[in-house]
Parts: C-alpha cells; structure tokens; sequence
C-alpha cells in the first residue's frame, strides 16, 4: 500500500501544467527522433539532453523518458508504411505490418502496434511500481563486491544473448571500457591513455559517441541505399481505430504471453529487440493462424509491439534501482542522472522520492499521452517519413554537429563525432554491435571503481566475488551468462547422447 | 582493395575490412596495455595502481583483435561478401566529406552560417533542388537554431565574423 500512496504522491508530482506540456512535446519529438533515419532513441535523447540541464530533473526526465516512448512508437510507422525499422526493435514488426500496409489495411496495422505497445508499456509499468522499490530495498544491502558483479552479469548477458561473433562483441565492449578509462584517474589523480593531449584530459564523453555511432553512422549507412524511399500513405480515422480496438481482445493470450516475455527480457540488457522477435516466434508456434503469418496478421504486429514496449519499459528497471541501464536510451538517461547531479542506484529510492515517484507516474500519463498523440497525428508522421532524403540528411547532420557541441561547448566534439560516425557505419557493416560500446562507456567508471574497492576490502583476491551467497550466485550467475550459447549447445548434444545411446 | 573476380570487381570485400579493422583494434588494446603498464599495473602500497583495471582491458582487446584476425584470415580465399561497392563508397563520400568541410567550418566561420551553407549547398549539388528552395530550407533550419539556442534556451554556439557584424 505504500506504493500506491507514494504513486499518488508522484502523480502530483508529475500532473503540473508545465510537465504535461513536457510530456506531450516530448512524445511529438520522440515520434519524429523515431521515424527520422539517424534520428534514433538513444541519439535524439543524447542530442537533446543538454536542452534539459537548466529544468528540475524531475520535468527534465519526464520530458526526456517521454522522448523514449515516442521513440518507441515511433518505430512502428517507420515498419509498417515503409518497411524500414526506425529501432532494432521494430524489425518484427515488419514481417506482418508491412504487408498490412500493402493491402490497404494500414490503419488497421498501426492502431493494433499503437494499442498493443500500449498494453505492453502499461504492464512493465505496473511491474515497475511494485517491484522497483523491492529491488531498491534488496540492493541496499550491496557493496562493492556486489556491484561488480551486477555489472558483470550485465556485460556478460551481453556476450551470452547477442548474436554474432562473441568475440566482437567483447571487443566492442572493451573498447568502450577503455574509453571510459581515459583522462584523469579518479583514485590516484594519474593521467591515463592521454600521451600529452591535454584536450583528452577530461575524457570520451559518451553523448559524443552516442551521436557520432548512431547518428552520423545511420546517415552514411542510409546513404548507401541511394537518396530515394518510398512508403504506404495512411489514414487513420475513428472508425478504424474502434474496429481494431473490437478485434484486439482476440488476441488476450498472445498478448499476455508477450508481456512477459518483454518484461523479463527488458531486464536483461539490450532485451528489446530479441524479445520482440521472440514474442514473434511464440505467437506463431502458438497461434492458431500461425501458418499465416507474414502474410498481414494483426496478432503478428501485435506479438512484437507488446513485448518491445514492455521490454523498451522494463529497461528502465534496473536503470533507476541498480544504476545499470537495460538499453542504450537507458544509458543516456542514466548519463542525464549523473549530469543533474543524482546518483542513480538504490539510495534514489530512499533520498529522491520526489524524482522517483514522480518519474514512475509520469510512465503511466507519458504512455496514455503518447497513444493519444499518435493515434491522432499519423498522417503528420507520415508526411515527415516522406521528406526527400537529400533535405534529411544535411539538416540531421546539423543537427548531430549541435548535439555533440553543446555536451562540453567543445570544437573538439565535434570532430570526434564524425570520427565515432565512420566508425558507427564500419563496425555496424562488420557486425560489431555498438549497444555494448556505449554501456561500457557510460558504466566504465563505475565499474572500475566496484572492482577496485572490492580488490582492496579483498586485498586482490579474486575469490570475494565468491565470498557469500548473494554476490557468490550474480558471478556464477554472469558466467552461466557469458558461456551460455556453449552450455545449450552441450546440454542439445547431451540430450540427444542420452536419446541415442543404448537403454 | 579491389580484386580481380568480375562481380567483385570496384568494391571491397567485407573479409578484408574484417582483417584490417582486426589489426587496428589490436593495435589500440596495444596502445592501452602499453599506457597502463607504464603507469603501473600490478598491486601498489595502497591498493591497485591506476593500470590495473585498463591493462586487462587492454590485453582483453588484443586477444579479441587477434581472433577476429585468425576468423577472417581463415576465410580470406573463400568468403566473397562485398563490404562496399564503389557506387555506395561514392554514395557515402557524398554526405561524409561535405560533413568533414561542414564541421571545419563551424570551427572556422561559426555553425550558422556553415549550416546554412552546407544545407543549401548539399541539397543543390546532391539532391538537385533549385536554389531558392535549397537556400530557404538552409536559412529556415540556420535562424530556428539561432533563436532556440542564442535567445531561448542561452546556449551559445560557435559564431564568427557574421554573427560579430550583426553585434552577437
């Protein structure tokens, strides 16, 4: 019950006229952050952050968070007009949204993706309230031992869950720690990885590298396919909406099944996307129309939608509890925390309560506004998603260049962000994965710091990440995590050993 | 980069990207190493030295360099995915160097008027729009950007010689 009341508390936190009107800004920038190519959830964030530094933190996470939701529907227009995915998360959406579109029926797809993210949000939603307070509460009683090993079962996780080459995976991780490392060591006052540039002295900062990796590699990567995309119009009129609205509650099991799985897979990092595509998978092993999906059905937009929103959402947990973002956006939010001057972890819980309650109900108004925003303004969506490309692109680079220049007010920023931005678009060709890189820079320092402090209570014994049961089960949790594509694939064999053998 | 197997003729194998992004990443896990061995990696008097934890770091890159090495020299003779074909290298040097000219003159000039430039320059060359519709576009972005960073928000940005004359 104290959650409800401190839930309440937060609604009148968040329900002042000024952060309603940061509300639905937020959502109409996060729509365009989300349908412009080069323009993602992460980057918008980064770009806009600065905006934010002279706001209270609470309107300003408020405003920032509900550029995320936008961000997060924003990517269905893009799948279902265009078949492009604005976010990885929505290329799921694509497999029945598209066609959806082709046949006519994209009002239909989009108020089923719009809905249906919705529901999914407002699911992780309520897990949110009634579990982040618990995991708050169980956190307190981490030190630094503890830490590292969240952290690791974080990194880990990555490594065990990604597609792809595991070791490019790590190098990309480790690049990011290695840029975290770089300036001034906080412990000893050394000058570390500077070789004499004092321009270094302060570091990588990780909104410069969000806005080179994602945005100006978006860019050059959509340069590629030529300056011409064409797409679906779309209507969406009341009339369309009811009707969708009256064949959701069809599809009660399938949604049900892709929350959870969003929610589960929100917590661990970079979930969204492998949940949505999960959530597809379940829904056509499961549906009985399954045979025909691909092919334009509704449950095959909505499967997705709801488990990338839930998931999209859920990130947010261990973000605010632990201090450990579940995505890149979260990590940019997280950036922001720090910036504001709050230290995100469990003592939030405890010293913030106002921020806290106050972003958690702003998640419900954020959400509600954001259907309303989008079931009404699709058609200015759209028309954006159809400004020519060679207009786009200048202006988004202009953007960036701003972006990266008012993090530190820094000429050199700006330099590094096209510099990050060839890098963006050659480690995304060669399939390095950037989430990790941009974690591992946004967490590096705190990460470092946990090992240190654990290395010292542990006079550089290795086995305090073994020493009790709690911080004992997230390192064997992190190495379950780290070599898990190689257990599954024993545990496939052994089985299939066991099946073959004699008896 | 270019080989001589017709269809891959004029573009660069993704193999050989991997292969030399594989030396460049070990070469900065090298650079990483080296640095905190310099400032010392091992246990001091007081704990763990400042290249403690970015040694390992650094020896974590190289061994992960060295493997996508390996994995991509192993396929060298074999695998035939294109990395980039001339037309889309062109294609992305179209945006990319006029960028890199773009950022140089924010340094030099300030970021209002190189926007404008850049934005009206870019649309006419690249994207073949008349000059007044290219130059409206440019100076409608260029003036919004003034009035929400300088006047709005009070968050200066690079300005130069123009901006000094109209007495910013």
């Amino acid at each position: 019950m104290e959650e409800i009341n401190a839930l309440f508390h937060g609604f009148t936190v968040a329900l002042t006229p000024f952060n309603l009107m940061l509300m639905f800004v937020g959502i109409i920038l996060g729509v365009i952050i989300g349908v412009l190519p080069g323009l993602g959830g992460a980057n918008g964030v980064a770009i806009l952050l600065p905006l934010t530094f002279s706001m209270p933190p609470t309107s300003a996470i408020i405003m920032l968070s509900c550029i995320y939701w936008g961000a997060l529907f924003g990517g269905a227009i893009t799948s279902i007009l265009f078949n492009i995915p604005g976010e990885p998360w929505s290329v799921a959406t694509t497999f029945d949204g598209y066609p959806m579109a082709q046949q006519g029926r994209a009002g239909e797809a989009l108020t089923g993706a719009f809905t249906s993210s919705f529901v999914g949000a407002l699911v992780a939603v309520l897990m949110f309230t009634f579990l982040a307070p618990l995991i708050a509460n169980f956190a307190l009683q981490f030190g630094p031992p503890e830490f590292f090993a969240v952290y690791l079962l974080t990194f880990c996780s990555f490594v065990g869950t990604g597609k792809g080459n595991p070791f490019k995976i790590v190098a990309s991780m480790m690049l990011g720690f290695a840029m975290a490392a770089v300036g001034i060591d906080i412990v000893t006052g050394q000058l570390r990885l500077t070789f004499g540039f004092t321009e270094l002295l302060s570091g990588f900062h990780f909104l410069v590298a969000v806005i080179g990796l994602f945005g100006i590699g978006e860019i050059l990567l959509s340069m590629e396919e030529g300056l011409s995309f064409s797409g679906h119009g779309a209507r969406i009129n009341p009339t369309i909406v009811l009707q969708t609205w009256a064949k959701l509650p069809r599809y009660w099991a399938t949604s049900i099944r892709s929350c959870l799985i969003g929610c589960w897979m929100g917590i661990i990092p970079g979930g969204a996307t492998p949940a949505s595509f999960m959530s597809y998978g379940v829904a056509r092993q499961m549906s009985r129309e399954g045979a025909k999906f691909g092919t334009g059905q509704l449950e095959g937009v909505v499967a997705p939608e709801t488990a990338a929103h839930a998931a999209g959402t859920s990130a947010l947990l261990p973000m605010i509890t632990l201090g450990i973002p579940g995505s890149p956006t979260a990590a940019v939010l997280l950036g922001g925390l720090m910036i504001w001057g709050l230290q995100p972890g469990p003592l939030l819980f405890v010293e913030q309560k106002d921020f806290v309650w106050g972003l958690i109900a702003s998640m419900y108004l954020g959400n509600i506004a954001g259907l309303i925003v989008v079931l009404t303004m699709v058609p200015l969506f759209a028309a954006i998603l159809r400004v020519p490309f060679p207009i786009i692109a200048p202006v988004i680079v202009v953007i960036c260049a701003i972006g990266a220049y008012t993090v530190k007010n820094n000429m050199l920023d700006v330099w590094m962000m096209v510099v990050f931005g060839v890098v963006g678009y050659a480690f995304r060709k060669l399939d390095y994965p950037l989430a990790p890189m941009v974690l591992a820079l946004v967490l590096g320092d705190s990460a470092e710091s946990s090992f240190r402090q654990s290395m010292l209570i542990a006079q550089g014994d290795l086995r305090v990440f073994f020493s009790n049961w709690l911080v004992g089960s997230l390192t064997g949790l992190a190495l379950v995590a780290l070599f898990w594509p190689l257990l599954s694939a024993g545990i496939t064999r052994l089985r299939a050993a066991l099946a073959a053998g004699p008896g | 980069m270019a080989d001589n197997h017709g269809s891959a003729r004029a573009s660069a194998r993704t193999v050989v990207i991997d292969l030399v992004v594989a030396v460049l990443v070990f070469a900065l896990g090298a650079i990483v190493g080296y640095d905190s061995y310099r400032l010392g990696a091992s246990w001091g008097s007081d704990g763990p030295q400042a290249g403690y934890f970015p040694f390992y770091i650094g020896l974590l890159i190289c061994i992960c360099g060295a493997v996508v090495f390996v994995q991509s020299f192993v396929r060298l003779g074999t695998d035939r995915k294109v990395f980039v074909t001339a037309g889309q290298f062109k294609q992305v040097l179209v945006i990319l160097l006029p960028s890199a000219v773009y950022v140089f003159g924010v340094w030099l000039i300030g970021i209002y008027v190189s926007s404008l430039l850049f934005i009206t320059l870019f649309m006419s060359f690249a994207g073949h729009y008349g000059w007044l519709r290219s130059a409206a576009v440019g100076l409608a972005v260029s003036l919004s950007a003034f009035v929400m960073f300088e006047l709005w928000f009070k968050i200066p940005l690079p300005k130069g010689p123009v901006e000094r004359l109209l007495g910013f």
